[in-house]
């Protein structure tokens, strides 16, 4: 009699670790969907889409493209909401900046695990090594996402499975723990040579991780956000300014969003509603958006920078319109600020751990 | 058959394909959703959906007014 054929569900992040382990269990028979997960905070797509020179390069979504190249199905759920808890509150900290990936991993393989269970599959399987970063990936954190998760002894994790206990898929011989692997380290080697033997290319491969929290900059923008506004907090919004323009702010209590090129102009003219907004117009510039209260002096000093990233930098006097989001518009006549005048410190991706401190954030 | 429409406009990917996704979930096999986006990547990306999950792309293109329209015919393998 043929045994019936076993289900898995793998996480797919887009990268190479998640394709080739999908992949190892697909070789032994068993029937294999990917899942992907959106917090928002993923590294591709949304910069492709706002900048106008990333616009000339072909964009793809990676997950997708290892699903077609595995020829799987790929279902991508929506975790925005449910993810805040998950970064405001991890309950093991952050990683180098505000990346909390020991509870990002454990909720994405609980909420796997769900969707395991309300489709009829077997066990989950995941792209994690041993060793490979440094705080998820470990031999000692390899079972608290099992644990913590729920989902126990149904998580496989094919690359580094013959250096852990068996698994009850292996157990039950649904899949052969000969055939699977004992990859440890930070080495990428060992991937690589299976990503030729499988012929594999064009493979992406971030190189810090998988989502923009672990990057230093775009964590100090958002550490000065929560520190801003008083409260840890943030909306899918949020999330998609901090990936555009640069970020000054000149006081506490106000920051300038200055459009760099005409996409990232064009993104910021859909937020007028909702900020006061400035544009040069006796000369061409960016679109700056203003985040935070002004009085009168606060108003000329961002007019200064605004004239300052304009056209009319060397010009003695720009003409400025600030427009209220309920639409009312006064011109300013000011003096652009002269490039010394702009404070380094202004820059608030330029921050980095300081902000970081300050937002009490720091890593636990 | 029905015909529907789905209003992605505005939505930066991959939430056009999600929410693609999640509507073909409800439809029938043989039935067809027009999406309307904006992310010129949804032009890429809802076709790789459709060919991964099994839907028909009756057609995909961008207007002019840099409309993105991909139009699905739902395939068998509906739902989830
Ligand atoms: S890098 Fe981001 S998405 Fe990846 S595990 Fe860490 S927190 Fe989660």
């Amino acid at each position: 009699m043929a045994k019936t054929q076993r289900k898995a569900v793998a996480l797919i992040s887009g990268g190479l670790d998640s394709m080739l382990a999908a992949r190892v269990v697909m070789d032994q028979g068993v029937h294999v969907e990917g899942i992907n997960f959106f917090t928002g905070f993923c590294v591709e797509g949304h910069t492709h889409a706002i900048r106008r020179r990333d616009r000339a390069r072909p964009k793809r979504n990676n997950a997708l493209w290892v699903a077609e190249q595995l020829g799987i199905r790929l279902h991508i759920i929506d975790i925005v909401e449910e993810y805040k808890a998950v970064l405001l509150e991890p309950r093991h900290g952050y990683g180098q900046n505000l990346n909390p990936c020991l509870d990002c991993k454990t909720f994405m393989v609980r909420k796997a695990h769900e969707w395991m269970r309300e489709h009829g599959f077997d066990f989950i399987i995941t792209g994690e090594v041993i060793g490979q970063r440094p705080m998820s990936q470990r031999r000692d954190t390899f079972p608290v996402v099992a644990r913590e998760s729920g989902v126990g002894d149904l998580l496989l994790r094919p690359l580094s499975a013959r250096l852990l206990p068996p698994t009850r898929p292996e157990r039950e011989g649904w899949v052969d723990r000969e055939r699977l692997y004992g990859f440890h380290g930070r080495s990428r080697k060992p991937q690589m040579a299976l990503a030729a033997r499988y012929g594999f290319r064009d493979y992406a491969q971030p190189a810090g991780g998988c989502c923009f929290l672990t990057d230093e900059q775009y964590a100090a923008k958002l550490a000065d956000l929560w520190a801003a506004r008083g409260r840890r907090d943030y909306d899918l919004d949020d999330i998609l300014l901090l990936k555009v323009g640069r970020h000054l702010r000149p006081r506490p209590h106000f920051k300038l969003i200055v459009g760099r090129e005409e996409g990232e102009n064009r993104f910021l003219e859909g937020y007028r509603k909702r900020f006061l907004s400035l544009r040069p117009v006796s000369h061409a510039g960016p679109l700056v958006l203003v985040d935070g209260e002004l009085d009168e002096a606060d108003l000329e000093l961002a007019a200064r920078i605004t004239a300052r990233f304009s056209k009319g930098r060397g010009a003695g006097r720009v003409r400025v319109a600030a427009t209220t989001p309920e639409g009312g518009t006064r011109e300013l006549e000011v003096a652009p600020l002269a490039a010394h005048e702009i404070r380094p410190e202004w820059y608030v991706e330029r921050r980095g751990a300081q902000a970081l401190r300050a937002a009490g954030a720091a890593r636990a | 058959m029905a015909r529907e429409v789905l209003d992605a406009r505005n939505l930066l990917c991959p939430l056009p394909v999600i929410r693609t996704q999640d509507r073909v979930a409800r439809l029938a096999p043989g039935d067809v959703l027009e999406v309307h986006a904006t992310d010129p990547g949804a032009l890429n990306d809802i076709p790789a959906w459709c060919r991964v999950s099994g839907h028909r792309v009756l057609e995909a293109c961008e207007r002019p007014d840099g409309l993105v329209v991909v139009v699905i015919e739902v395939g068998d393998g509906a739902g989830g």
